[in-house]
């Protein structure tokens, strides 16, 4: 019931912030309607920095805690991280084109590395489906999820260690969200457009765990189920006595 | 105003894609919660 409430709010946080963002605030003097896709564009960046943040701690979990709850964490973590660096990526292209006149840059190096993290993590969910063994499977996840996080700083930083296309930093740089020149309409419908793709990953996350903790439970089960039935006297390979 | 079918363009793919994706897990949870069920053992009469 919980999770039906958060899920609605989302909802309605995410429709809100988008009427906020494409009716509300006014067009960039420099880049005019085509800067509206920079809330939803920033807005997925940050929360897929935070799936895949949660993803590399639930995996230090696992492998210290051999807890399978921490397993889920870091499936859904990586799944709704792969769903979100794919809307970053998609916002960044619609975005570059008006801007930059180019919807995508090999030589950009925050161009890169996001598209190297999309890989790392969707290579991340292919070996999952390697083994059947879901210990196992948690274990070598969990190496492969700190070795991709890795790139998130890599992506983060990469507009300061690096020159390219892209402009620095929109959070956490000094001479851009903490301006006071920046007027308060395009602050507040980049904050809270974070704020309510941070909702609907809130709820995304309690489904898709949830949703791996079925599948655990059932894969465990079947494991279970199959060495039962192999001990079972009679079974194929077993000597009678 | 050359802009809107890019704005359009990036809201639609992604507001989309959230609502599609939140449909397919609602979909998969609920056949998993249906599949789990159907394997509980029946509950025995003593």
């Amino acid at each position: 019931m919980k999770a039906r409430i958060l899920g609605v709010a989302a909802a309605v946080s995410v429709i809100a912030a988008a009427a906020v963002g494409l009716l509300v605030v006014p067009a960039d003097l420099n880049q005019g309607d085509a800067q509206r896709i920079m809330y939803i564009h920033v807005g997925s960046a940050w929360v897929a920095y935070l799936s895949f943040g949660v993803t590399a701690v639930a995996g230090v979990l696992w492998l210290w805690r051999r807890d399978p709850r921490f397993d889920a964490v870091a499936l859904a973590g990586a799944e709704i991280g792969v769903l979100f660096t794919a809307f970053a990526i998609w916002g960044g292209m619609m975005w570059g084109k008006p801007v930059w006149g180019v919807y995508w840059q090999w030589e950009d190096p925050r161009l890169t590395t996001t598209a190297l993290l999309l890989a790392l993590y969707v290579g991340y969910l292919l070996l999952r489906r390697m083994t059947d063994d879901p210990a196992r499977r948690a274990t070598r996840a969990a190496v492969v999820g700190l070795v991709a996080a890795v790139d998130i700083p890599i992506v983060h930083f990469s507009v300061i260690w690096w020159r390219g296309l892209h402009q620095t930093a929109t959070i956490g740089s000094p001479d851009r969200i903490l301006n006071p020149a920046a007027p308060l309409v395009f602050v507040s419908a980049l904050v809270s457009m974070a704020l309510a793709l941070s909702l609907a990953w809130g709820y995304l996350m309690v489904r898709r765990y949830q949703l791996a903790r079925l599948e655990w439970q059932r894969e465990e089960s079947a494991r279970m189920g199959r060495i039962v039935a192999a001990r079972a006297p009679g079974a194929a390979g077993q000597v009678a006595p | 105003m050359t802009d809107w079918p890019f704005v359009l363009a990036g809201y639609g793919v992604i507001l989309g894609g959230l609502a599609l994706y939140a449909a397919l897990l609602h979909r998969r949870l609920a056949a998993a919660r249906r599949a789990a069920l159907d394997e509980t053992p029946p509950a025995e009469d003593e």
